[in-house]
């Protein structure tokens, strides 16, 4: 598994494609949390995905204040399918060209040329404040994002 | 991971709080996966007998299901008239004819009153009931239904009969360890019997 940025060190900006035409940067969101979910891959089965789960929990995660943002290195057309099917209300970003660019970035590439399962939670000020890494087959679930949330508060 | 929401009166449960083994599932009535855990559950109700209790929280996955919102407040409705159970039951067992019509009809065959619960819908009242166990379950370590916990903690094993019994199995002898720790009068080949009864 990969060596992730730990909590403490200041999350690398980027600005990845969400639409053939629209980008979205990391410092857009300067003032209030974001979660970063890097997954593998679009297109897993819906009842233990991990972005289905997170898509029902999305208002829990706005109680906060934090924004979602999704991550893999599939493409924007293939986000935009995989999202309208699946009724996403958050968005999905391409990490697409050149491949895995902010994965590396993050320490969440893997080799075989996909992202890892790896969550970052960003402070209003862009610094990473909790981050973990699940095996690639293992749907982390919202645990630990909520409660780094809640610390974030305290 | 631990069950973070104790079951309470105010849960959906099957079986005595005085039971040594306590099953909780987080369902979904749209996942085709509940709709297989749904005799899974029945078998190991018949197995353990009154040695198991049994809960049913909701987790609907709204979005990717769209009846299965509204069918878990349906049987929040139900629940209100003292027939979850009933109608948890017909919910699973027309899984594949889910529709606000069905919705309607199993009120009716239920003597709930379709128009009753149809307003219910509209109205979203269960809504928070639904909600609240969602949340108890995203903060307990739910990440896709059915998610089961063994008194309290998560089963990450397969959902079949088989793996589900022997876990049940496993919280049963730890009960009745801790009975003969405090009972010393229950010797070896006692200890035996009564195990051998599950």
């Amino acid at each position: 598994m990969s060596q992730i940025l730990p909590s403490g060190s200041p999350a690398p900006d980027f600005a990845l494609h969400v639409t053939p035409d629209q980008t979205v940067s990391l410092s857009e969101f300067r003032g209030r949390p974001v979660i970063l979910a890097f997954y593998p891959a679009d297109w897993s089965p819906v009842c233990g995905d991990q972005m289905a789960l997170y898509n029902e929990i999305l208002p829990e995660f706005r109680k906060y204040g934090a924004e979602l943002l999704g991550i893999s290195v599939d493409g924007v057309w293939c986000h935009t399918a995989f999202a309208k099917d699946r009724k996403f209300h958050f968005p999905l970003l391409a990490d697409f060209e050149p491949k895995g660019a902010v994965a590396r970035l993050y320490g969440s590439y893997r080799q075989e040329g996909i992202a890892e399962r790896a969550l970052f939670v960003v402070d209003k000020d862009g610094m990473i404040r909790w981050s973990y890494c699940s095996p690639v087959g293992v749907n982390p679930g919202a645990v630990g994002i909520l409660q780094a949330l809640e610390e974030l508060e305290r | 991971m631990q069950l973070k929401e104790d079951v309470t009166p105010d849960d959906h449960s099957q079986g005595q709080e005085e039971a040594k083994v306590t099953l909780v599932e987080y369902g979904d009535y749209q996942c085709s996966d509940c709709g297989s855990a749904y005799p899974v559950v029945k078998r190991l109700q018949e197995r353990f007998g009154e040695s198991l209790r049994f809960t049913f929280r909701n987790f609907p996955f709204a979005q990717a299901h769209p009846m299965a919102e509204s069918a878990a407040e349906a049987a929040e409705y139900a629940a209100t008239k003292g027939k979850f159970w009933q109608m948890h039951d017909d919910l699973y067992e027309h899984q594949s004819e889910l529709s606000v019509e069905l919705l309607a009809s199993l009120a009716t065959k239920n003597e709930l009153g379709a128009e009753l619960l149809t307003e219910a819908l509209v109205q979203q009242t269960f809504q928070k009931r639904v909600r609240k166990d969602f949340i108890g379950g995203a903060r307990s370590g739910v990440n896709g239904t059915p998610t089961f916990f063994i008194n309290g903690i998560r089963h990450d094993g397969e959902g079949d009969v088989e793996t589900l019994a022997v876990a049940i199995e496993q919280f049963l002898w730890r009960t009745l360890a801790n009975q003969s720790l405090r009972m010393p009068e229950m010797s070896g080949a006692r200890l035996l019997r009564v195990a051998m009864v599950f």
